[in-house]
């Protein structure tokens, strides 16, 4: 009964940082002389008002996902990827190339292979910041930011340069874009709309990345890191092992999530000239999607169909009352801000179960360690080899 | 071509700008070393700057005073920076990632004002290279030195500050004792709460005024995510300068230069593309880091919350 509240509660403490900053949002816009009813109002309308709507929310959802899921893996290993735009970046780097090159082959197996390729893209540009973190002792949020840096200028040189669109190096405008894949690379759609497989695969991993940190040895010794490295040492875990396969896996899907914005939304790899690109902000969002699922793949789905929704309905509100969809960020931002400063109190009530729990045993608390969390309901490591 | 790169004019230049573009790396890199000494992990830098960079733009366009534009830069990297004591110091909040909601709600909040405010891309006229008698006429030392507006001159004042108020006053004292041992620094009657809320407001203000450096200084125009990273590279010339002040402004200099240096390639029309050229900066921090992780120590309570014992 106890246990099942404390579940309720976990799940709505996000939720009411959300509501939180929706209300920061509102304060926001009364500044700017906007109606905050009318504007939030069009938001829902813009994300859940029609069939297509609600596909366009589906699919501003599934990077988010995608790149979520990875975002699990590394933050339940404590492994804070910052990379997710530029590990979306590489991944879609070489999934294109795959799609350029192979033209003349099945439809169905370049796609396979573009996305293989965006995984293995991902996971190298995951890679080196987790290679840097456990051998190197560099922070890794630092090294993920730079690495974003380095991916959004290696996108902006090949899209400009060796990758450009010949079309488009013919004329003088020269919009940085590579050539359109052909017709049998593109995602099959799901119902007429732009909703497209990658949806339907984004959940299916879902459920695999939640069946590999909860079921299988890798992922569990990946949150045993992340909980305590220092018992998991002694419990005979290469803890620097796992920090790299957090951070590698975590980069990954992050590509994955990449190849499939070309596969199935764009056709071609395209950047607008702003810092982000084609990848939408997505490798951010998804950070916030996580948070917002508390790092759990499953709670992840719906996180994202939310922060989807946002995306979608912040379109329809800066046509209808010219608030510019920046708002949205800031609001991601400010949901980050509140859901990690809620911890606290999901802190205390696991502090006070686990002293119940311990009274008649008469153990304590231990000594202190601040950050770690004690592992509640986990069983202790009991890793062989 | 590569000759022309070593000519003097270049080299000269190559300094001169290099001086100037330290001083926002100096500002919030130096903001953040108080921060870091104290134990807190400010990753927000980015949209405080951001934030900063848009007040002092926005004050100075309107009213067309420059000195109350850099006090709007002030006010809101204060209150970015109380916001963000509130939730590490009182929340207990994990410092990286609550630092990326400050740094993406500065990001889309000062392009949302920007564009709501402001519309188009406008330039101001920034504050002007102050004249120094006598020093500013010396022949070519003159140029690279003493060429600098007010802001450029203020960040190098800071270093010496900076070093003074860590190593030799009390205050300092007490926000290195904070950084090694809470605990400790605890028993002895200092207030951990009322120390590191001193230090992650002061480095709100820093990293207010370093992007008033840009927006009102060297650049003097605004544009969306106009830092680029900027306030990340100086959270990482922290680590660099082994979280001291002088080790700070060699870091800042390092990556000043560098970036000179790319620029000048371009404008010589060195055949390097730009794209690969704006690189340069953002690898080396990698390197960087990668050295400094390996000879030096982090303050112990980096980014641990303070719990007090029951």
């Amino acid at each position: 009964m106890r246990a099942w509240l404390d579940t309720l509660i976990d799940a709505l403490l996000p939720l009411a940082a959300t509501l939180l900053a929706l209300l920061v949002g509102a304060v926001m816009l009364l500044f700017l002389k906007v109606n905050p009813v009318v504007a939030y109002k069009a938001l829902l309308v813009g994300a859940f008002g029609s069939t297509n709507a609600i596909a366009e929310t589906l699919v501003k959802a599934t990077p988010l996902l995608l790149v979520g899921l990875g975002i699990c893996i590394s933050f339940q290993g404590n492994v804070i990827n910052i990379g997710g735009e530029g590990q979306m970046i590489v991944g879609a780097i070489l999934g294109t190339l795959v799609g350029l090159t192979l033209t003349d082959w099945p439809g169905w197996l370049v796609i396979t292979l573009a996305m293989v390729a965006g995984f293995i893209g991902g996971a190298i540009w995951g890679g080196i910041p987790g290679v840097l973190k456990a051998y190197f002792g560099v922070n890794e949020i630092l090294s993920t930011v730079m690495m974003n840096a380095i991916a959004v200028q290696l996108m902006n040189y090949l899209l400009r340069g060796p990758m450009i669109d010949p079309a488009q190096a013919a004329m003088a405008s020269k919009i940085p874009q590579t050539a359109r894949l052909p017709m049998d690379f593109r995602l099959p759609r799901l119902v007429p709309t732009r909703l497209h497989l990658g949806a339907l695969i984004a959940l299916i991993l879902a459920f695999l990345v939640y069946i590999f940190l909860w079921r299988t040895v890798w992922g569990y010794r990946i949150r045993a890191v992340g909980k305590n490295p220092h018992a998991s040492r002694y419990a005979g875990i290469n803890v620097k092992r796992y920090v790299v396969l957090a951070l590698l896996l975590s980069g990954a899907f992050a590509g994955l999530a990449g190849v499939i914005q070309v596969y199935g939304v764009n056709y071609r790899m395209i950047t607008d000239g702003s810092s982000t690109g084609f990848t939408g902000g997505a490798g951010f969002n998804g950070i916030v999607a996580a948070l917002f699922g508390n790092l759990h793949p499953i709670g992840t789905i719906p996180a994202s169909i939310l922060f989807g929704a946002l995306l979608v309905g912040a379109n329809k509100m800066q046509r209808v009352v010219q608030v510019p969809s920046a708002l949205i960020t800031a609001l991601n931002g400010l949901v980050v801000v509140f859901v990690v400063s809620s911890e606290i109190w999901r802190r205390k009530r696991q502090r006070r179960r686990l002293s119940s729990d311990q009274s008649d045993a008469g153990g304590g608390e231990g000594e202190d360690a601040p950050v770690q969390e004690s592992p509640a309901d986990e069983p202790q490591p009991e890793v062989q080899g | 071509m590569i000759t022309k790169l070593f000519s003097s004019t270049v080299i000269l230049g190559i300094l001169a700008s290099g001086i100037r573009l330290a001083t926002p790396y100096l500002y919030a890199a130096i903001g953040e070393t108080f921060g870091q000494r104290s134990g807190v992990l400010n990753l927000g830098v980015e949209g405080q700057m951001l934030l900063g960079a848009f007040a002092a733009f926005y004050v100075s366009w309107r009213t067309g005073n420059l000195w109350l534009g850099l006090l709007a830069a002030i006010i809101v990297g204060a209150v970015m920076g109380l916001a963000m004591a509130f939730v590490t110091v009182n929340l207990h909040a994990e410092q990286g990632i609550s630092g990326i909601g400050f740094y993406l709600f500065g990001l889309g909040m000062s392009d949302l004002l920007f564009q709501k405010l402001v519309g188009t891309v406008k330039t101001i006229q920034g504050f002007p290279a102050l004249h120094i008698p006598v020093l500013s006429d010396i022949p070519v030392l003159g140029e690279v030195f003493f060429s600098h507006n007010i802001l450029v001159y203020g960040a190098y004042a800071l270093v010496p500050i900076a070093w003074f108020v860590l190593n030799k006053t009390t205050l300092g004292l007490k926000i290195r004792s904070i950084g090694e041992n809470p605990q400790a620094a605890d028993s002895l009657g200092i207030s951990v709460a009322a120390v590191r809320y001193y230090t992650i407001i002061q480095g709100g203000i820093l990293s207010g005024i370093a992007g008033a450096s840009l927006s009102i200084g060297l650049l003097n125009v605004f544009q969306q995510n106009m830092t680029s990273g900027l306030g990340f590279i100086a959270v990482a010339l922290v680590y660099f300068g082994a979280w001291r002040p002088l080790g700070v402004l060699g870091g800042a200099l390092l990556f000043s230069m560098v970036n000179a240096f790319q620029l000048w390639l371009q404008v010589l029309g060195v055949p390097i593309p730009s794209d690969l050229a704006v690189m340069l900066p953002y690898v080396l921090t990698i390197l960087v880091l990668v050295a400094a992780a390996s000879k030096v120590r982090a303050p112990s309570a980096l980014a641990k919350p303070f719990e007090r014992e029951a």
